[in-house]
């Protein structure tokens, strides 16, 4: 009781004072970023599914892995990336009543590094100095400014992720004895689990550098591509943390009920923080070097994952189900016909926790040892990430944005906005169906992912995958329709719809809601289990990858 | 928590505990496990390091066969290959340069082969036909030209 009355009062506090006006100039910096890239991004990937399925061919002197560079790196990492920034500190300042003027400039310098870093690693991509991949595995060596931009981008993040660690630090002391809100506690989870995540790429990044440099002459292959992963697979479950964080407290305010138990949230939260990053390992399944008992170990270790997942799933059906009721949803399915299918800060969101089954269940299949090597690097794992990150995360920040840019740029969401959001949702959501599909079909009969040309001289078991291909092409279509379209939707918000209010949809807990338990606050401790998962993973292997290391390998650039 | 709840996270975790129990059993009990060979060679030194320095297909008896394979942008060493049908054969590989992967569709071998490291991989051919060998990790822009084929009569 006494919990919800605080966060009553508080939330007449901030509708006092609304929009934290230097706030939304980061926020709506970041996603004027984000969207940017996204258009750039996702006009590479069309290039790509044109090429593959042979309907186009790129201008002299381009080639289709340099467009690969680009696609994964702008998509998977910038996009994402400043979206979640701009959306989290939206979080934090609508939460804190406005960031603290320090943080905001170390806000600042992070936008300025990573902005730069990204102009400098793209710069080399386009020169054909880098087209290496999102993986960038040695012993491919890219240029050597192509590192020094990730670590600019890297070093962007950390001086965000410090500002929110000082942020929550003062909020704390400032409210002794008050658990933070939850936004805020989010904010907590993504950026802890963020920074422990960049640590194994930023060490892996700082081998790299001596050795294309001709510093070092070698490099260890091994442990450079497991603390790839350590980031790599760790950063598509942050993009998954930060979707969580709308499911769970901004959805079920749009749909009129009140958010689940917030003692089981955070513990969903730490979870997830906690037990991801050795996730990564499934990428590894079928290397050589790292022993059957060992592999099978992380296979347990990336299931766990599916523990929180599944507590996500039942809360969400749950509190869906009880807003459903309350509107006068009867029988078994009534309630799901009524929840607000024709408002877009729903409908995205809603589509994208339905995209979480399916893209679950193949991750299941991703993880575990034996199917993992019937699908390793084919186009099935294509079609899985495009589902989970295209649609499970992509669309919950669709959604997002049609409250969010309004409510920052003290605009409205007309009910045409709302309609033009219904309309790209579905087309994001067709368009995805198609191609993702086809994605996983193909790889099921073993097209290969990240290949130019898949004919292969005609052979017929090649030739059975170009009609596979075409459907990609389809699918890659609608998609960038859809983009443009999301696009135009986030400027006009931004910049010329009607001016006005829009509400910052922060759901309440049920009213009989126990207090919310302070241990989990208690951030330093589970900075240290997430070590110790951590050491338990990596310590083993990664002592066996050094200490039973081959002559390394020196850089070649094979492009 | 409420019971319904109970019960959820019961069945979850339960899901878990038999999926670990069925991959366990495949890959101890099975010997189904993924291709984890452990053996180091100088990623420097492939052409004068044995079995390497002759790669080929060695006839072992019994319709069994050792395939020593060397991997490099671009191509198979040796290519065009071919085994009677019932064939076992195992793969023995390594790169000479980046990394690459080794892919038969149609068949369960897929295998990452990384410079500095054996990888070894083994299949029974029981169908006849031309089975396509191709790359499946980047290796650079030749990388959709790297494959040959197996073939099995
Ligand atoms: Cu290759």
């Amino acid at each position: 009781m006494e919990q919800a009355k605080n966060i009553g009062i508080r939330e007449n506090v901030i509708s006092n004072l609304g929009v934290n006006p230097q706030d939304a100039k980061i926020s709506l910096t970041y996603f004027t970023i984000s969207f940017a890239t996204l258009l750039i991004g996702g006009l590479l990937g069309l290039i790509q599914g044109l090429e593959r399925a042979g309907l186009y061919s790129l201008p002299a002197g381009f080639n289709y892995y340099q467009v690969l560079s680009a696609h994964g790196l702008l998509l998977l990492v910038v996009f994402t990336a400043t979206f979640t920034i701009g959306y989290q500190l939206a979080n934090l300042s609508h939460s804190f009543n406005g960031l603290l003027p320090k943080v905001r400039k170390m806000i600042w310098i992070g936008i300025v590094l990573k902005v730069i870093g990204v102009v400098l690693a793209v710069t080399m991509i386009v020169l054909g100095e880098a087209s290496v991949l999102y993986t960038f595995y040695p012993p491919l060596a890219a240029h050597p400014i192509f590192y020094i931009g990730l670590v600019l981008l890297v070093l962007g993040i950390w001086s965000v992720a410090f500002g929110v660690f000082i942020n929550y630090r003062h909020w704390r002391k400032e409210n002794p004895g008050k658990p933070t809100p939850i936004l805020a506690f989010f904010a907590m989870g993504v950026f802890v689990l963020w920074f422990f995540a960049s640590l194994g790429v930023t060490i892996e990044v700082f081998m790299i550098i001596p050795w294309v440099l001709g510093w070092v002459e070698t490099i260890n292959v091994m442990v450079t591509r497991t603390l790839f992963w350590w980031f790599g697979h760790t950063l598509v479950n942050i993009w998954y943390l930060v979707a969580t964080s709308a499911w769970y407290i901004i959805v079920p305010k749009i749909v009129g009920g009140k958010h689940f138990n917030e003692k089981l949230i955070r513990l969903v939260v730490i979870l997830l923080v906690v037990l991801n990053i050795p996730g990564g390992f499934h990428h590894q399944i079928i290397d050589p070097a790292i022993s059957i008992s060992i592999k099978f170990l992380h296979v347990f270790m990336s299931l766990s994952i599916a523990v929180p997942s599944l507590m996500t799933a039942f809360a969400m059906f749950y509190v869906l189900e009880k807003a459903g009721r309350k509107k006068g949803g009867k029988g078994l399915f009534g309630w799901f016909k009524k929840l607000p299918w024709g408002d877009v800060r729903f409908l995205a969101p809603m589509i994208a926790m339905i995209a979480f089954i399916p893209g679950g269940a193949g991750g299941i299949v991703n993880t575990s040892n034996q199917m993992n090597q019937v699908i390793h690097n084919t186009m099935w794992v294509v079609g899985h990430f495009h589902v989970t990150v295209g649609v499970s995360v992509v669309l919950t920040f669709f959604g997002i944005c049609y409250w969010l840019i309004p409510h920052l740029s003290k605009r409205q969401l007309t009910p045409k906005m709302n309609k033009i959001g219904v309309i790209q949702t579905w087309i994001w959501t067709i368009g995805m169906t198609i191609m993702a599909g086809s994605m996983h079909l193909a790889g099921l009969v073993g097209d290969p992912r990240r290949t130019s040309d898949t004919t292969y001289a005609g052979h017929e078991t090649a030739l059975s995958w170009l009609p596979y291909e075409y459907v990609f092409a389809t699918g890659a279509t609608l998609l960038l329709i859809g983009v443009i379209i999301q696009v135009y939707a986030v400027f006009n918000m931004m910049f010329f719809a009607p001016k006005g209010k829009t509400e910052y949809p922060v759901s309440e807990p049920e009213d009989d809601q126990p207090k919310v338990p302070m241990w989990t606050e208690r951030w330093g401790l589970w900075a240290i289990v997430l070590l110790a998962v951590v050491a338990m993973a990596y310590v083993i292997p990664i002592v066996d990858m050094i200490v039973n290391a081959p002559p390394g390998s020196p850089p070649i650039k094979t492009w | 928590m409420s019971k319904l709840e109970e019960i959820w996270m019961t069945v979850s975790v339960g899901v878990l505990v038999i999926f670990m129990v069925i991959v366990g059993y495949q890959t101890y009990a099975l010997g189904m496990g993924p291709p984890s060979h452990k053996e180091t060679i100088d990623p420097q030194k492939v052409e004068q390091t044995a079995p390497f320095d002759n790669p080929g297909l060695i006839d072992l008896g019994d319709n069994k066969y050792e395939l020593v394979m060397t991997l490099e942008a671009f191509a198979f060493n040796p290519g065009n290959v071919e085994v009677p049908v019932g064939a076992e054969v195992e793969f023995t590989m390594t790169s000479k340069d980046v990394s690459h992967g080794v892919q038969i569709p149609g068949t369960n071998v897929n295998a990452m082969v990384l410079p500095g490291h054996i990888q070894k991989i083994t299949h029974t051919f029981d169908e006849p036909g031309e089975y396509l060998i191709l790359c499946n990790e980047y290796c650079g822009t030749g990388h959709q030209a790297m494959f040959t084929t197996i073939t099995v009569k």
